[in-house]
């Protein structure tokens, strides 16, 4: 029988070491999937990656267009979205002390922030593909769009919330117009935090692949026209992964590698642009 | 300057409040609007298939697009399955990362090591997939499952679950690489909400000569249980909805069985193989019904993850 300060020690260390263990666990994922990465993608990392398109099965290739689509579509989708997140979540932050929109909408903001973007596809399937008659990059911009808008107006108004109140009211002192104090003052104060919460959107956006199944699709030339299937790098690597052949498996890899450092370097980024820029420094 | 420009000055500036105020209102309830939009395009996406089967959709089994006969059982079993074994496997990795996190690790390392875990969640979704298919399912299929075949399908009850060809891929694959999807997500809510936790209270108790565990035991868990039920339920949201890890491993069958290391599917992974493809009303109204039903179970899931998250700072407010 052991005492009862001993199994409270021993229990303690237990814990302890189990908890060492979980993160072990956590990085040790991370670390695998990240090296698998690496190994896997490096091979096919080479300049015609970037100059070439992607080519039918069997012959040398890049993912040129692939990858200026997935380019263009996240632009355009940032374009879309972050204009109606800035707005949506300076209401909530500026004139959203009474009334009942300003919870609403949060509560809904937040569940949008993880509903299944796959759904996302859909609804913009359901409303605009189908109307239009053709899968086309407008439509995969728009998903990405409504995809980049909750993450916008959540950063938006959590960073206006910070900005301090003695600088609205000394602002309204001197007569400011309030839409003045707004824009020239208190967005001003949070640009840092709010340019921090699109870069965190594009990087979201950055690796989907499930809103651009029904809506974008997939070309496998280049393509300049909106209202044409456009080519892009995350269907892309879909497509190829899940094929039978080996080149394709090659470039799919080097996608997936491009990707991920792309997505990982944003997030990192916006996390240093945000501690050097937070309002109040 | 004279009184009228002043005057004019004014009135420029009330209309320019009125239209601003007014302009981010209607932004604020596009948002709203947005969810509600959803909800009303997708239902009107699956009346036919509402119409034609009714609530059996749900308990059938069937998915045959030759006869034009759907039902959603076995997406919809598989969406249950994959996120209950990532919740299973995610919830306590969660609770001891946030633990180590908040108890435990050494100041230096507490910002490099959370951002190490928050980039787990950065990575898309879509490398999880490749990963799980390309490097993790052949390994599972030649170590792991031979041993969880003759060991764990044998034992009475849950063997059943666990019996199978050993293939890779499968629902038990799938469920593994969401748990280590949804890991960042609760993680870094428990973290939060472990945080919030007085620091009163926890050294009280570590002054009285608690340890660790205690504390965290005896304190911590009993303040934050709201709030770590809501970090389990966002945790929940996420698995359910994913798409792209699940689509590569899960095998898409559309058959029901009842051993985990068969080839089934979820919802998520039955859309993005089969939409494109869908040819006829019935068929892609089914398939939309499907969705339909994933953005509810999540939007009630979320929901009453945020609600439990909301009264945790409602009894923090309350009681300091």
């Amino acid at each position: 029988m052991v005492s009862l300060p001993t199994r409270r020690r021993l229990v303690n260390l237990a814990s302890q070491i189990g908890s060492v263990l979980t993160v072990c666990f956590g990085l040790f994922w991370l670390g695998w999937i990240l090296l698998t990465l690496v190994q896997y993608g490096i091979p096919g990392m080479n300049l015609s990656l970037f100059t070439q398109m992607t080519p039918p099965p069997g012959s040398a290739g890049g993912l040129l267009n692939a990858i200026a689509g997935s380019v263009f579509l996240v632009m355009l989708s940032t374009l879309i979205g972050t204009p109606i997140g800035i707005l949506a979540g300076t209401y909530m932050a500026e004139y959203g002390e009474t009334g009942w929109l300003s919870p609403a909408t949060r509560f809904i903001n937040d569940i949008l922030l993880s509903a299944p973007s796959i759904v996302i596809g859909l609804f913009v399937y359901e409303v605009y593909v189908v109307p239009s008659r053709h899968f086309s990059g407008l439509a995969g911009s728009l998903a990405l769009g409504l995809l980049v808008i909750p993450v916008v107006v959540r950063t938006t108004e959590n960073m206006l919330k910070l900005v301090p109140n003695r600088f609205r009211e000394a602002a309204a002192a001197l007569g400011t117009p309030q839409w003045k104090i707004i824009t020239k003052i208190t967005l001003r104060a949070s640009r840092a935090g709010i340019i921090t919460g699109i870069l965190l959107a594009v990087a979201r956006i950055s690796g989907e692949t499930a809103p651009l199944l029904f809506t974008a699709l997939n070309n496998q030339f280049w393509s300049n026209n909106i209202n044409r299937p456009m080519a892009n790098l995350p269907v892309t690597i879909f497509e190829y992964a899940m094929s039978p052949y080996r080149d394709w498996h090659n470039l799919a890899w080097a996608g997936a590698l491009l990707i991920t450092l792309g997505v990982l370097g944003l997030n990192i980024v916006a996390r240093t642009f945000f501690r050097q820029g937070k309002p109040g420094n | 300057m004279s009184r009228r420009t002043s005057d004019l000055h004014l009135n420029v500036h009330f209309v320019a409040d009125l239209l601003f105020r007014n302009v981010t209102r209607f932004f604020a309830l596009l948002v709203l609007l947005l969810l509600a939009g959803i909800m009303i395009s997708l239902f009107i996406g699956s009346l036919p298939a509402i119409k034609k089967f009714g609530f059996g959709f749900i308990v059938n089994s069937r998915w045959n697009p030759v006869t034009e006969e759907f039902g959603g059982l076995v997406p919809i079993l598989g969406t249950i399955a994959t996120s209950a074994i990532a919740l299973l496997i995610a919830v306590p990795v969660s609770f001891g990362i946030a633990l180590f996190l908040t108890e435990m690790c050494p100041g230096w390392l507490r910002r490099p090591l959370g951002t190490g875990i928050e980039l787990l969640a950065g990575i898309p979704s879509i490398i999880y997939g490749m990963w799980g298919l390309f490097v993790f399912a052949p390994l599972f299929r030649d170590n792991a499952e031979p041993w969880i075949n003759s060991h764990l399908g044998t034992l009475p009850l849950i063997g059943v679950l666990l019996r199978g060809p050993p293939m890779g891929i499968g629902v038990l694959t799938a469920g593994m690489i969401l748990s280590i999807m949804v890991i960042p997500f609760i993680a870094s809510v428990m973290r939060d909400v472990f945080e919030v936790v007085p620091p009163l209270l926890r050294e009280s108790a570590y002054g009285l000569g608690a340890t660790t565990w205690e504390v965290v035991r005896n304190i911590v868990l009993p303040y934050t249980k709201v709030g770590v039920v809501g970090g389990i339920m966002l945790g929940l949201g996420r698995a359910l909805g994913e798409t792209m890890a699940v689509t590569f491993v899960i095998g898409n069958a559309h058959e029901l069985n009842a051993s985990l290391l068969m080839p089934g599917n979820s919802i998520a992974s039955t859309l993005a193989n089969e939409f494109t493809e869908a040819v006829g009303t019935l068929y892609t109204s089914s398939l939309i019904e499907l969705g339909l039903l994933l953005f509810f179970i999540t939007f009630v899931v979320l929901a009453l993850a945020k609600l439990l998250l909301i009264r945790l700072t409602r009894l923090e407010g309350a009681q300091f």
